[in-house]
């Protein structure tokens, strides 16, 4: 039997803001990763500035991508 | 952290390996049209107990069978059930045993009767792909190698490989760490030493990689609905390899 492969939580912060909702982040080990911003987020309304310190969930098929799930207050 | 096995560990898991091969063989000389899943089943929890082991996957996270059938476009996890195999079918069937506190998985995905051509290369890509990833299982690589060389293989043919899920470090739990995908780059990931044991699973499909978990929660099928193969073994790193430790 497999176990299954779950996202991977991060926490990083942004860089960069770039067209179309998609920032480049910086995490804690250093790496850079380009992330798209989540719908639940798009549809509240919440917006994110560079600087911000936001959790991501990582793909495990793709480990230079994310996508933004929560911006700390 | 990879636990390393003591040659008295290895033995015991080596023994509920021989336990899991030879009920795998009793199940492949059982899969013809019209038997039930659930038949198979039975069989599986009868043999195993009469060699003093314990279907390991029976009750583990809820799991209701006793061992995983999947047929056709199931990957993995399929629930035994009345469901009748047919010609041209084919079936993974994934068994775990428990022998003295120590866990074996292994799977073999076989034909129903007479399947076409396209399902027997799969068959074939996914038992080969098994295989390259366990030669190159050696100590002193690293986790990754295995996972890539599965990999480069499957796609060569023309084929996906299944990302949701992983193979698996195995010992006095059915999971235990690594995990070892079927895909990445390689020379990553801890170097691998005499000791190990891991349990390598690639899962290869026909069309796209994609795969999603139906209602009940377990059966997980391709997303576009074309086959997919699973073979699987329960392997220990020695100091010149590694030994398959699920066959006879």
């Amino acid at each position: 039997m497999c176990p299954k492969e779950e996202p991977i939580t991060v926490d990083g912060k942004i860089l960069v803001t770039l067209p179309n909702a998609m920032f480049r982040v910086e995490l804690a080990n250093g790496h850079k990763v380009l992330a798209h911003v989540s719908g639940k987020m798009r549809m509240n309304f919440i917006r994110i500035l560079p600087g911000d310190t936001v959790t991501l969930e990582l793909s495990p098929y793709d480990l230079s991508r994310g996508r933004i799930v929560r911006r700390e207050k | 952290m990879i636990v390393i096995r003591s040659d008295e560990e290895i033995e015991t898991i080596g023994k509920a390996g021989r336990i899991l091969a030879e009920t795998l063989e009793k199940l492949k000389s059982h899969v013809k049209a019209g038997v039930r899943t659930k038949e198979l089943d039975k069989i599986a929890r009868e043999e195993i107990i009469k060699r003093n082991g314990y279907p390991a996957f029976k009750g583990y996270k809820g799991f209701p069978g006793n061992i995983c059938t999947s047929i056709n476009e199931t990957v993995v996890h399929g629930i035994p059930s009345d469901k009748k195999l047919k010609n041209g079918d084919i079936i993974s069937i994934d068994v775990g045993v428990k022998f003295r506190d120590y866990f074996a998985d292994a799977a073999v995905t076989v034909g129903v009767g007479k399947i076409g051509d396209a399902a027997k290369k799969l068959l074939e890509v996914t038992e080969k792909a098994l295989y390259i990833g366990i030669e190159n299982a050696m100590p002193g690589r690293r986790l990754s190698d295995i996972s890539a060389s599965i990999q480069a293989f499957v796609e060569s043919n023309g084929f996906s490989v299944v990302r949701a899920f992983v193979g698996h470090g195995i010992g006095t739990t059915i999971h235990e760490e690594p995990e070892i995908p079927n895909f990445g780059k390689p020379g990553t990931g801890p170097r691998l030493e005499p000791g190990m044991v891991l349990a390598i699973e690639p899962m290869v499909n026909a069309g796209t990689f994609e795969v999603e978990i139906l209602e009940d929660g377990w059966t997980t099928v391709t997303k576009d609905r074309r086959l997919s193969a699973h073979f699987e073994h329960t392997i220990a790193i020695t100091i010149d390899g590694a030994e398959i430790l699920t066959q006879n």
